[in-house]
């Protein structure tokens, strides 16, 4: 699936919830299942700092492609973070640095993505399109 | 002003009545009636301030001090009258030791670089304690950098309450004293007379950071003899951008100005400035006129209510609040001080405070969540921030029991 097919599937999912605590039960769900980063990984070099919670996140390059896993110690910014993985992992770098995230806003959490809260979520966004950009460096380069 | 609020000393208030001079109190959130419980952040205004200020720009609007004109005359007038009600309002002997600024941190720095400049050598100390906001931590920071001095600071124990045991060893080499009268992150009402006295004995002087105190509690600053105070106009339902630093006037007369422009000089030449007195020394540049008149505004409405009767209608919210928060067996306050105002601070189980902010917020319940600008003690009690209730007098019981059923619904979404 492309980036876009994919936040569109989530759009689609998050379309069937009435309530928003249906919504919020779904994203704490996910944010309890994503699969935790791998403890040496969990280091200060990897956190992303928000004010108010803290996200770790590693990212990998394999045959092309971006592999990210990721924590937060606040589980509602865990579940869009695990969203966030889901859109963007497995992309290449051009991809990566060209998709527009439009799905936080589409299902309503666009919150999460303004500076004032700064919770990290932004910043991991921002992350993840600078190491994007600097595997694309690399790549061009070889 | 509004009829409501002719109510007499040590009665309470009748606060679905007050709630009425609140228009922002009817607003809803995600379809819910908005619960507002975060008052320490910043209060919301009654019509009478809202008017006040209307009417300063449609009538008098005017530079004041300078004017030879009838508009300028009227504007100095409302201003300096407004200056005269907060000085009464605190107790301060002259109005010009009310200096005005752009709240508690611009107070704090005033002092902090005016004071240091002065005062302070190197190998001499500033004492605040550990219970601080950023604003009375940072601008001594910078000023005893730039001196050489250092900061020490006022141990807390577990329960959020200043440990005065050593006091007198630390304020040896103190030049100045600052502390909070009632802490923003967890509530407590601290000693401060205790801190002013023993402070004197040794002819230091003491800053009073009352930001959280002037809106909950009478004050009088010559019964508390503290040398400085500061608070913020937003506080205690006034407008924002405006606030106040009280000194005793042989201090202000003491120190030099802080900023350089109009209004505070008598005569300049491109060799020597005379200054003016106090306390346009201090208040360079236009000053923030509708500020003024709307903290004047906000204080005749808090007299008229009457500070004993708030703080009785705030106490017995407070004990409603304590009891009610109790029966949630999950939760843990921090900071246990029983002498308290305003703030209950706290954590349940092991919920991150900005998970729990997020859904109280979609249940349309303001709080604060975070280390509420003192992260010194979050780090002490080693938790990244707390969910943060703040009262004020328009608070409802019924606003309680709401919050109480927004954290069991928070527990059971989020555990
Ligand atoms: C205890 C205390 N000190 C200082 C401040 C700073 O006030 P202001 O931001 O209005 O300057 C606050 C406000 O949050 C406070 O609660």
């Amino acid at each position: 699936m492309t980036i876009k097919e994919k936040q569109d599937e989530i759009v689609a999912d998050f379309e069937l919830f009435g309530e928003w605590m249906d919504k919020y039960e779904y994203i704490i769900q996910l944010g309890k299942d994503l699969p935790l980063i791998d403890p040496q990984y969990k280091t200060d070099d990897n956190l992303i700092r928000g004010c108010q919670s803290k996200v770790w996140m590693h990212a990998e390059f394999k045959e092309g492609k971006i592999f990210f896993t990721a924590d937060s110690d606040a589980v509602i910014t865990k579940g869009l973070v695990s969203l966030v993985i889901r859109v963007l992992s497995g992309h290449t770098p051009r991809e990566i640095v060209d998709a527009e995230l439009y799905f936080i806003n589409a299902i309503g959490l666009s919150s999460h993505l303004s500076p004032t809260r700064s919770n990290g979520l932004l910043s991991m966004v921002k992350q993840i399109k600078i190491y994007a950009l600097g595997y694309m460096a690399k790549s061009t380069q070889s | 002003m509004h009829d409501s609020v002719t109510i007499k000393d040590n009665s309470v208030l009748d606060v679905e009545k007050v709630r009425k001079d609140f228009p922002i109190l009817d607003t809803f959130v995600f379809g819910h009636p908005l619960v507002y419980l975060d008052n320490a952040a910043t209060t919301q205004k009654p019509e009478a301030v809202l008017k006040a200020m209307e009417e300063y720009y449609h009538a008098i609007n005017s530079n004041v001090h300078r004017g030879v004109h009838h508009l300028s005359q009227q504007a100095t007038d409302a201003y300096e009258l407004a200056r005269k009600k907060i000085a009464e309002f605190i107790g301060a002997r002259h109005a010009h030791e009310i200096i005005f600024t752009r709240g508690t941190t611009e107070s704090i720095n005033l002092v902090a670089a005016s004071f240091g400049k002065r005062f302070l050598k190197t190998g001499d100390s500033i004492l605040i304690s550990g219970l601080e906001h950023h604003s009375n931590i940072v601008p001594w920071q910078l000023a005893c950098e730039d001196r050489g001095a250092t900061l020490k600071v006022i141990p807390i124990d577990g329960n959020g309450e200043m440990v005065l045991d050593g006091l007198e060893k630390l304020l040896e080499g103190v030049k100045l004293v600052s502390v909070n009268y009632v802490s923003n992150a967890l509530g407590t009402i601290n000693p401060v007379r205790e801190i002013i006295a023993a402070a004197h004995s040794r002819g230091i002087p003491v800053m009073l950071d009352a930001a959280q105190a002037v809106q909950h509690m009478e004050l009088d600053v010559q019964e508390l003899d503290v040398d400085f105070l500061a608070f913020s106009s937003h506080k205690i339902y006034g407008p924002t951008g405006f606030g106040v630093l009280y000194g005793k006037e042989s201090w202000l007369n003491e120190l030099p100005p802080y900023q350089g422009g109009g209004e505070m000089i008598k005569t300049v030449s491109f060799e020597k400035t005379t200054y003016n007195d106090l306390p346009y020394k201090f208040e360079a540049g236009t000053p923030d006129m509708a500020g003024a008149i709307g903290l004047g505004a906000a204080l005749d409405y808090v007299q008229q209510l009457g500070l004993s009767a708030i703080r009785q209608t705030e106490n017995n919210l407070m004990a409603y609040a304590l009891e009610a928060l109790r029966e949630v067996k999950e939760l843990r306050l921090i900071g246990r001080s029983a002498n308290r105002a305003g703030v209950l601070s706290f954590l349940v189980g092991d919920i991150h405070p900005f998970d729990l902010g997020e859904i109280l917020d979609k249940q349309g319940i303001a709080v604060r969540t975070g280390h509420h600008c003192a992260q010194p003690i979050m780090d002490l009690y080693c938790i990244p921030g707390t969910v943060r209730a703040s009262l004020a007098f328009y608070n409802t019981r019924a606003e309680i029991d709401r919050l109480v059923v927004g954290i069991r619904k928070g527990i059971t979404l989020l555990s």
